[in-house]
């Protein structure tokens, strides 16, 4: 779905918004049909059913299909020579504020002392924008609206150096069986591997941006990131954890440097509700949104 | 073949039940995430739940849902269920008050229901499609206190279609 035009910056962030949270991508609806497809298991196909079925309710009512409309998470690639820059941040939180009340979403921006909820899912940090300057005039922004039930399982840890990948497949491995049904399966994973902390976990969560069915561009990452899955779906977890063929669709890895006494490795949960969106901004004011 | 069940829900009808079953629900049902279950238990303890909250052969649903605002009118939007692991540490203060039915995702203990309730399953992020079984919004209590998330929502629904998950033997989907 391809949205051109020229357009003011705060519609644009409301309608990609809106894309991602009642529209899932081609790529993941046809990876959920193949594995309804492939299943035998009774409760895998009741559940399997009922999420190609709401997929298809939220495209046509252009309602959120997920309840849990999550954190918003704006990737920015801001190209310097754009004359948008000074107003992009207020695009991205007046363009939050709007969609909440206009798509709506449910707002999901608690204060951490009083527990008060702030209804328009602005806050402290939140949405969360992560910044990226960049040659030329064009801006660039992916949407990531993140669920709580699939980020609860999220983690990082840190790795002893001399244990390698292998020690990387069996994290992941325990992580998955640990949560079973609780992030939503079928599932796609992030990993993030090397870095700091901090950017072992950003690079995982940044890999969710990718299609279904889209392998690392080194053979040797394509590779451990198909033996990962083989070996998720491997588990029989299945779709809502009642048992199945498909316990994830896919699985993400992107690398950085490390620190040589450092092994970091992040795991980034992604719900079966794999939504995103894209927009492009160019110098003129001419907006593209697509998924 | 579905089981037609309204509510409140007798002993008898959440006894006839088996993990594995699908049921089709009407009736009331309130919705309950983890402040609401404290707050309930607690205004329950000093004898002053507020009159709209008839927990007797009630149904909770563990849901947050995206509501819309129309003319002073609540509709709801969206509303799957959210991870019941969570409400664990209330289940049995809950059910004890009378609940005889708990919807969420994901799955609880299941010693708590022996006897007296079930767990009914609905598939997790399916939101827009459990909106089209919701009714009307009967009403809404703490919506200022805990926001809409957290706030109880009484919903009337239709013909919801659940997987009994625990059964009142103990008998767990989870588990298997």
């Amino acid at each position: 779905m391809i949205m051109t035009g020229i357009m003011d910056g705060t519609d644009a962030i409301v309608e990609a918004v809106r894309l991602a949270v009642a529209s899932i991508p081609e790529d993941t609806i046809e990876a959920l049909k193949r594995a309804y497809e492939r299943e035998e298991n009774e409760l895998a196909l009741f559940n399997l059913s009922n999420i190609l079925r709401t997929i298809e309710i939220g495209r046509r009512r252009h309602v959120p299909v997920c309840q849990d409309t999550g954190i918003l998470n704006f990737f920015v690639d801001a190209g310097v020579e754009s004359p948008h820059l000074r107003h992009l941040k207020g695009w991205i939180i007046d363009g939050t504020k709007r969609a909440t009340s206009e798509v709506p979403l449910r707002p999901n921006a608690v204060d951490v002392l009083t527990g008060r909820n702030s209804g328009d899912n602005v806050g402290r940090f939140v949405p969360v924008i992560h910044w990226r300057l960049t040659e030329g005039d064009k801006v660039r922004i992916a949407v990531l609206p993140k669920g709580g039930g699939s980020e609860n399982c999220s983690m990082l840890e840190m790795l002893t150096p001399s244990d390698g990948l292998d020690a990387v497949k069996d994290v992941v491995i325990r992580r998955v069986r640990e949560c079973g049904g609780k992030p939503c399966p079928p599932i796609i994973l992030g990993i993030g591997i090397g870095g700091g902390a901090d950017t072992a976990v950003e690079i995982a969560k940044r890999a969710l941006l990718r299609r279904v069915g889209e392998r690392n561009p080194d053979g040797r990452l394509a590779e451990l990131e198909e033996e990962i899955l083989d070996e998720v779906n491997g588990l029989g977890i299945g779709p809502m954890g009642l048992g199945g063929r498909t316990t994830a669709l896919d699985v993400k890895i992107e690398v950085a440097h490390r620190h040589p006494a450092s092994f970091p490795v992040a795991i980034v949960f992604q719900c079966w509700a794999n939504r995103r969106a894209f927009l492009e901004i160019e110098a003129d004011g001419e907006v593209r949104i697509w998924q | 073949m579905a089981v037609k069940l309204r509510t409140p829900l007798s002993r008898q009808d959440v006894r006839r039940l088996r993990a594995g079953d699908v049921v089709l629900l009407s009736g009331t049902v309130y919705t309950a995430r983890d402040e609401a279950h404290g707050k309930i238990i607690d205004l329950a303890s000093k004898g002053e739940l507020p009159q709209p909250l008839d927990l007797n052969g009630a149904v909770v649903y563990h849901c947050g849902p995206v509501v819309r605002e129309r003319n002073g009118r609540y509709e709801i939007v969206s509303a799957g269920p959210t991870t019941s692991w969570r409400m664990n540490r209330y289940l049995d203060s809950i059910l004890s008050l009378g609940v005889r039915g708990v919807i969420g995702k994901g799955g609880m203990e299941a010693e708590p229901f022996r006897g007296r309730a079930v767990y009914f399953a609905f598939t997790g992020g399916a939101g827009a499609l459990a909106a089209e079984s919701i009714k009307e919004v009967k009403d809404v209590l703490w919506l200022d206190e805990f926001g809409v998330p957290e706030a109880v929502w009484i919903l009337e629904v239709r013909d919801m279609p659940l997987l009994v998950a625990i059964d009142t033997e103990g008998s767990s989907l989870y588990e298997r």
